[in-house]
């Protein structure tokens, strides 16, 4: 019968809002939300130290120097050939640079590579054999330096997208791993990150 | 017939607000990563524009450079200092630092392993490269210059 039945008292959730209030005011002390972002990078190898240290031979065509001073001027230029450059223009340059459009003699040399394409089939493209070298003194801000590299990566990043538009139609944040892989091969990004000059000494 | 006497608005339920707030919690935990250390420096980022997002958290490093926290200052002035981990180091201790944190790794992850450079706008490249050439050194190769996305110079 109904009325004999002893009715289980209910818990009393009230507090529940309470509870859950302060487990979410800690999450909001203790974690962090910030998506971290940078330039990504790779250092090339130390040579080994027993190993006596060459200088890898490049054509002075395939170089295109790039010094910051701690001053924060850019010269930029062919080795021997540097020359002041305004922020603005050193993407240019490297585009004009690392794509040698007109085939000048002073700009990279390129060298047709077979590139397998992940629909089967291949993909012959001229990649450009030029390597940036970015040179800084130890007294150059960390900031113009980011600016400079910031520069080039988009300077890279705007021929990357160029070609992926020519080959695959999009853009090359949208192609798949295998897409991307081809067109690093075509496109690599070279920087390269010499070791600072010491300043006054040659 | 209705009843007489003033009648009065009924409460309104709060049985559902544990539910909310729990939706709210559980979207927190979801979307945050838990603080690991504390700052002992203070960095603003540079800016770029060509960034790309940090992947795998668990697989990056942090150095952090920059001039010591104002509670520090006193004892440690103002030139930028190196942190890792909790203390600050000098650039020769990075090698062990780095050795340290790829054995906290998977062996499978170890070649993925990210260095993330925080550093502030004003330090001079002299510490980065020092700090650059202890990674190669330390063979961590691949490194990250963290900077803040900017929409344009």
């Amino acid at each position: 019968m109904p009325s004999n039945k002893r009715k289980v008292p209910e818990v009393n959730s009230s507090s529940q809002a309470d509870i859950a209030f302060s487990l979410l005011i800690f999450f909001l002390v203790a974690t962090t939300m910030n998506v971290d972002t940078g330039l990504a990078r790779m250092l090339p190898p130390m040579p080994p130290e027993d190993q006596k240290q060459e200088d890898v031979k490049v054509k002075e065509r395939n170089m295109l120097l790039v010094l910051v001073n701690g001053a924060g001027q850019i010269m930029a230029g062919a080795p021997g050939k540097q020359a002041l450059v305004d922020f603005r223009q050193l993407k240019d340059m490297t585009k004009e640079f690392v794509l040698n459009p007109m085939d000048d003699e002073n700009l990279p040399e390129k060298k047709e590579k077979e590139i397998d394409l992940p629909g089967g089939g291949k993909w012959v493209y001229p990649v450009s054999e030029g390597v940036v070298s970015l040179q800084t003194t130890r007294d150059t801000g960390y900031q113009i330096y980011i600016m400079v590299q910031n520069e080039l990566t988009r300077a890279f990043n705007e021929i990357r997208d160029e070609v992926s538009m020519k080959q695959f139609n999009k853009k090359f944040a949208d192609l798949t791993d295998e897409e991307n892989k081809a067109l690093t091969t075509a496109v690599p990004l070279k920087i390269s990150e010499a070791e600072p000059r010491q300043v006054g000494r040659k | 017939m209705k009843k007489k006497g003033n009648k009065e608005l009924p409460a309104i339920s709060t049985a559902s607000l544990p539910d909310v707030i729990y939706m709210i919690l559980f979207f927190f935990m979801v979307s945050t990563s838990m603080r690991d250390q504390e700052l002992l420096v203070r960095y603003k980022l540079p800016t770029a524009t060509e960034v790309h997002k940090l992947e795998n958290k668990s697989l990056v490093s942090y150095i952090h450079v920059g001039p010591p926290a104002l509670a520090m200052q006193a004892k440690f002035g103002t030139a930028p200092q190196i942190q890792l981990n909790d203390s600050y180091k000098k650039p020769r201790d990075i090698g062990q630092f780095i050795a340290s944190e790829r054995d906290a790794l998977n062996e499978s992850d170890r070649a993925l392993m990210t260095v993330c450079l925080k550093a502030d706008e004003n330090t001079k490249m002299g510490v980065v490269t020092d700090i650059k050439q202890e990674l190669r050194r330390a063979n961590a190769l691949k490194i990250s210059y963290a900077a803040s996305k900017a929409l344009g110079y």
